[in-house]
C-alpha cells in the first residue's frame, strides 16, 4: 500500500504528496516517472518523481490540477492510500559533466526537472534555471532550484514576479550573455517547442521531457508515440527526454489533445456532482 | 517409466471405459450430429461488451455429445493438442455422468481448462486431428465445448478441489508476468512444494487473459475464480511490480530467490509506419483492448476514456483483429470493418470468432491493406486510402503472399482505426540482462527445457515463441517447472 505522509499545496492546483514507496525510492533516477491509479475506476496517470528519500522510503509527486484524475489525487488526505503505484519508468536522464547547463521549466515542468537539475549540479557542471509561469502564484519550487544552481531567473506572463515575459525571453538574455553547452526545458509542449526553436538557432544541444498521454507505461500500448527525427518513438520506454531538435511538437501537440472532448466532458460531470454534493 | 501410449492403453483398458464402449453402437455415435454451442442472439449481444456470447452445453447436450466420441484406440486428437489431454479419458467421464472426474483429468495437463475450453484454436488442434475429421470427414467432437463443461461444472457445482501440494521446500521461486505461461508455472511449482511468487507489472493479474481477450469471449470472473485456486494453493501474487525496474534480479536473488521464469509476452504493439498512422484515432489494439478490458473504459463509472467511432476499421485477421473490431461495434459502430491484407481462407482468428463477427454484423474487406490516413483540421482521422491484393507464391508462412495491385487505391471514411497487425517480444527483461541470449527477432532462446543461457533463468510464452497460444504458453511453463525443479534438486 502506497500511503500519503505529506501534503502541500504549492497553489490552488499544484499539490505535492509524499508517498511511501520504499522499492521505488531505491531504485529511481533522475528523469523517471511511476503510474498510479487514485482508486479502483481510476486512470493510470503518469507524474514524475520529483525527488525521494530512500532512508525514509517516500518518494515526492508535484502534480497540477488539469483533470478528472488530478482532481480526484488532490483530493486525497495524508493517511489514504494510492489505489496503484507503479515504477521507476522511463530512461533516466544521462547526466554527466558538460560546463554550463540551461534548466528551462514551464509551470508544473519545474517538477520533473527538479531531480535533473540536481543531478547536474551534484556532477559538478554550472547550472543556470529559468523558471516560468503565467503569474506569480504558479511559480513553485523556486528554493528547491535554487539550492541546486548557480543562478535562478523568474520569469512570470503578467510580470507579477521575476521579471515579465515568457521563458524564451530569459533563455535568450543567457544565451546571449555565456557560453551554454546543453539545454534542457520541461514543461507545457508549447513552451518546450519554442525552447527548442531558440536553441536550434544557436545550436545548444537541448532534452525535452514529453508528458504524452499514456495507459500501461510499459511500451506495450503505443497511446504514447512521437515521432522524434522522423521516426516513431514511445515516450514511456524510448524516453521520456529526447533530443528536442528532432522532435515533431506539431504533432506531439496534436496528439495531447487525442481525448479532449472525452476529457472534457468527464471534467464537467465530476464537477457537477462535486457542486451537487457541496 | 511408461510411455504416453502404454499410459493411455492402460487408461482405455480401465473397466469402465470398456462397459461404456459397448453402451451404443458405433453407427450410433457416428450419427448422431455434432451440438450446436448455445448463443445469446447476435442482435442482442451486440449491445453488451460484457455478456459472453457462448453460453456453454446443457448436462443433456454435453453428455450426447461426449457419447459421439468413439474412444479411440488410437486417440490421433490427443497429438493435435499442445499438452496432450487425455481427452477420450475426460470425455467419457462426462459420458458416464463423472462431471468432476472430467474436470480432474483436465486439470493434470491443463492449468487453466475453463480458459483453454474457450479459446484454445481447436480446430486447428485437437478436433483437426479428431477421427471423425481425419477419417469420416465429419464435424469433430466438439472437445473445446466439453473442456468448456467439465470445468465450469466444477466451478459453479462449488467443490473446486484444491490440488495437494508436497511439503513446502522453503526455495523461493519467482515467475515474471502473470499470462498463462507463469500461472502454470507458478501452478506446478507450489504443487512441487516452492515458494512461489508472481511478479506482475499491471495492476491485474492474468496477462493477456484480462488485458486483451474482451469479456464476451472470455469472462474475467472465470478467470479470477482460476486465479483464486493458484492463490489458496499458496501462490504469492505481487502487482505494480517491473521486474528489472521496481527491482533487479540481483536485488531479487539477494531476497533469496533461487529460480526464474520469465513469462513476461509479446506486448509491443506494431504500426505499420505508413503516413498519417500517428494522428488522433489511430490506436494500437492492445491501447483500445486495454482501455476498455483493463481499465473499463466503456462504463461510465471508470474514468478512462475510450473513444467511439462511426465508422471503425480494424486492420489485421487474427484474433486481436476480431476482438477489436466486435468490441467497436459493442461501443456503437455503425460499420466495423476489417481490412485484411489476405483472403478469408488465410485469417489466423478461431474460425468461431470469425463466425460470431459475422452474425454480429462485421463487413470484412479482404484482400485490402491501408495504405495511408488523412484527417480533419483537429488531427482525428477521418479518412483512409486502401490498396488492393491479389495472392501471389506462398511465403514462409506457408500462406500465398499478397502482392499490391497497381493503381487499385481507394478512400474509405473512417473516425476511428484499429491497427492489430502482430506484436513484438518484450524487450524489458532482454534489456536489463545483457548475458541472455536472444533472436533476432528479440525473443529469448530457450532449450527444449525452456532454460536460457542463465542457468537460474527459464522462459517460456510469447516471449519466447513471439505471439502464440494460451495453451502454448501453459504447455512451455509446465514444462519449465519440470525442468526447474530437476535444475534446483541437483
Ligand atoms: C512522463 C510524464 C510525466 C509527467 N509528470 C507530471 C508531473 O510531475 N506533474 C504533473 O502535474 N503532471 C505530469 N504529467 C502529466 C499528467 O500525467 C497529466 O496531467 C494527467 O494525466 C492528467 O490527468 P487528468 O485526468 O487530471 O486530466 P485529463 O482530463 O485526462 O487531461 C487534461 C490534460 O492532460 C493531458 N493528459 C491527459 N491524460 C494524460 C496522460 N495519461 N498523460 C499525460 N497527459 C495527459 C491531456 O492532454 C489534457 O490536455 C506527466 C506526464 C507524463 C507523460
Ligand atoms: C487480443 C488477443 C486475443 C487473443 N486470443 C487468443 C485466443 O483466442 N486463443 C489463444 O490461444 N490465444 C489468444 N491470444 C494469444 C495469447 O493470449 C497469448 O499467446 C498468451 O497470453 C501468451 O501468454 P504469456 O504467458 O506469454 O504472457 P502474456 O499473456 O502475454 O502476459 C505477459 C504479462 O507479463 C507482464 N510483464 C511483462 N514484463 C514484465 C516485467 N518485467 N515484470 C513484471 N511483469 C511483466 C505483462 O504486463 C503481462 O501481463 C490472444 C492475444 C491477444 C492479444
Ligand atoms: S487444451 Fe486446447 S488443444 Fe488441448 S484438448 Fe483442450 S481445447 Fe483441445
Ligand atoms: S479422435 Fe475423436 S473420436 Fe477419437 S478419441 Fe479423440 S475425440 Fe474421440
Ligand atoms: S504508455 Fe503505453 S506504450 Fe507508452
Amino acid at each position: 500500500m502506497n500511503r500519503i505522509v505529506e501534503k502541500e499545496f504549492f497553489s490552488e492546483n499544484v499539490v505535492k504528496l509524499v508517498v511511501e514507496a520504499p522499492k521505488i525510492a531505491k531504485a529511481r533516477k533522475p528523469g523517471n516517472f511511476i503510474i498510479l491509479r487514485v482508486s479502483k475506476e481510476g486512470e493510470r496517470i503518469p507524474l514524475t518523481i520529483a525527488s525521494a528519500d530512500e532512508d525514509k522510503g517516500t518518494i515526492t509527486l508535484i502534480a497540477q490540477k488539469v483533470g478528472v484524475s488530478t482532481e480526484k489525487l488532490a483530493k486525497m488526505e495524508v493517511g489514504d492510500s494510492l489505489h496503484d503505484l507503479v515504477g521507476p519508468l522511463g530512461k533516466a536522464t544521462e547526466i554527466h559533466k558538460v560546463g554550463t547547463i540551461l534548466a528551462c521549466g514551464g509551470g508544473v515542468g519545474v517538477a520533473p526537472l527538479l531531480p535533473i537539475v540536481e543531478g547536474y549540479k551534484k556532477a559538478g557542471n554550472r547550472v543556470i534555471s529559468v523558471l516560468a509561469a503565467r503569474s506569480k502564484d504558479l511559480i513553485i519550487l523556486e528554493d528547491e532550484i535554487r539550492k541546486w544552481s548557480d543562478e535562478v531567473i523568474v520569469m512570470t506572463d503578467d510580470g507579477s514576479y521575476g521579471k515579465k515575459g515568457l521563458v524564451t525571453q530569459g533563455a535568450e538574455e543567457i544565451i546571449n550573455r555565456e557560453k551554454i553547452d546543453e539545454c534542457i526545458a520541461i514543461g507545457p509542449a508549447i513552451m518546450m517547442k519554442f525552447t527548442a526553436l531558440l536553441t536550434k538557432k544557436y545550436n545548444i544541444p537541448t532534452q525535452a521531457s514529453l508528458n504524452s498521454i499514456m495507459v500501461d507505461g510499459t511500451g506495450m500500448c503505443g497511446a504514447c508515440r512521437v515521432t522524434v527525427g522522423g521516426k516513431t518513438k514511445f515516450t514511456c520506454v524510448d524516453g521520456p527526454e529526447f533530443d528536442a531538435h528532432q522532435i515533431d511538437f506539431d504533432e506531439m501537440l496534436m496528439r495531447l489533445g487525442g481525448y479532449s472532448e472525452e476529457e472534457k466532458k468527464a471534467y464537467e460531470e465530476f464537477m457537477n456532482r462535486l457542486n451537487l454534493q457541496a | 517409466m511408461t510411455t504416453l501410449a502404454e499410459y493411455l492403453k492402460e487408461r482405455r483398458d480401465q473397466e469402465w471405459r470398456a462397459e461404456l464402449r459397448k453402451k451404443l453402437k458405433g453407427k450410433e455415435r457416428t450419427n448422431i450430429p455434432r451440438v450446436k454451442m448455445p448463443e445469446v442472439d447476435p442482435n442482442e449481444r451486440v449491445k453488451f461488451q460484457n455478456v459472453e456470447v457462448n453460453l456453454g452445453l446443457s448436462i443433456e447436450q454435453a453428455q450426447r455429445e461426449a457419447s459421439r466420441c468413439m474412444d479411440c484406440v488410437n486417440p490421433t486428437c490427443i497429438e493435435g493438442c499442445p499438452v496432450q489431454i487425455n481427452i477420450p479419458e475426460f470425455v467419457k467421464n462426462i459420458e458416464r455422468g463423472e462431471y468432476g472426474q472430467a474436470a480432474s483429468n483436465l486439470k493434470l495437463t491443463s492449468a487453466l481448462p475453463a480458459v483453454c475450453g474457450r479459446v484454445c484454436p481447436q480446430e486447428k488442434q485437437c478436433e483437426e486431428q479428431c477421427f471423425y475429421t481425419l477419417k469420416l470427414k465429419k464435424e469433430p467432437v466438439a472437445i473445446g465445448y466439453l473442456e468448456r463443461f467439465a470445468a465450469d461444472w466444477e466451478r459453479e457445482s462449488g467443490s473446486v478441489s484444491v490440488p495437494e501440494c508436497a511439503t513446502k521446500n522453503g526455495i523461493k521461486v519467482a515467475a515474471i508476468g502473470s499470462g498463462p505461461s507463469s500461472l502454470s508455472f507458478a501452478g506446478d511449482m507450489i504443487k512441487l512444494g516452492y515458494d512461489v511468487t508472481v511478479f506482475e507489472a499491471l495492476h491485474e493479474i492474468g496477462g493477456v487473459l484480462k488485458y486483451g481477450i474482451p469479456e464476451f469471449r472470455l469472462p474475467n470472473a472465470t478467470v479470477d475464480e482460476e486465479l483464486e485456486n493458484l492463490k489458496q494453493m499458496g501462490v504469492k501474487f505481487e502487482t505494480n511490480f517491473i521486474v528489472g525496474r521496481t527491482a533487479s534480479f540481483d536485488d531479487l536473488e539477494k531476497e533469496g530467490y533461487k529460480g526464474f521464469f520469465v513469462g513476461s509476452g509479446a506486448g509491443l504493439p506494431r504500426f505499420m509506419n505508413i503516413p498519417g498512422e500517428n494522428y488522433n484515432g489511430i490506436l494500437s489494439s492492445n491501447e483500445y483492448l486495454t482501455r476498455v478490458n483493463l481499465m473499463g473504459a466503456a462504463d461510465d463509472k471508470f474514468d478512462t476514456p475510450v473513444l467511439r467511432g462511426k465508422n471503425v476499421a480494424v486492420i489485421g485477421g487474427g484474433n486481436t483483429a476480431m476482438d477489436s473490431v466486435r468490441t467497436a461495434k459493442r461501443l456503437g459502430a455503425e460499420r466495423s470493418i476489417i481490412v485484411y491484407r489476405r483472403s478469408r481462407v488465410e485469417m489466423p482468428a478461431r474460425v468461431e470468432e470469425v463466425k460470431h463477427a459475422e452474425e454480429e454484423g462485421i463487413e470484412f474487406m479482404n484482400l485490402a491493406n491501408p495504405v495511408e490516413y488523412f484527417a480533419d483540421e483537429n488531427g482525428r482521422v477521418n479518412r483512409m486510402r486502401v490498396q488492393y491484393m491479389e495472392l501471389g507464391e506462398p511465403d514462409a508462412s506457408g500462406r500465398r503472399r499478397p502482392v499490391p495491385i497497381e493503381g487499385s487505391e481507394k478512400d474509405i471514411d473512417v473516425d476511428l482505426v484499429i491497427v492489430a497487425v502482430g506484436v513484438s517480444p518484450n524487450p524489458l527483461i532482454p534489456a536489463c540482462l545483457p548475458d541472455l541470449k536472444v533472436s533476432r527477432w528479440g525473443t529469448i532462446e530457450v532449450g527444449d527445457n525452456m532454460q536460457s543461457s542463465i542457468p537460474v533463468i527459464f522462459a517460456g510464452g510469447d516471449i519466447v515463441r513471439g505471439g502464440a497460444t494460451v495453451i502454448l504458453a501453459m504447455g512451455d511453463g509446465r514444462n519449465a517447472a519440470q525442468s526447474m525443479h530437476e535444475y534446483l534438486s541437483k
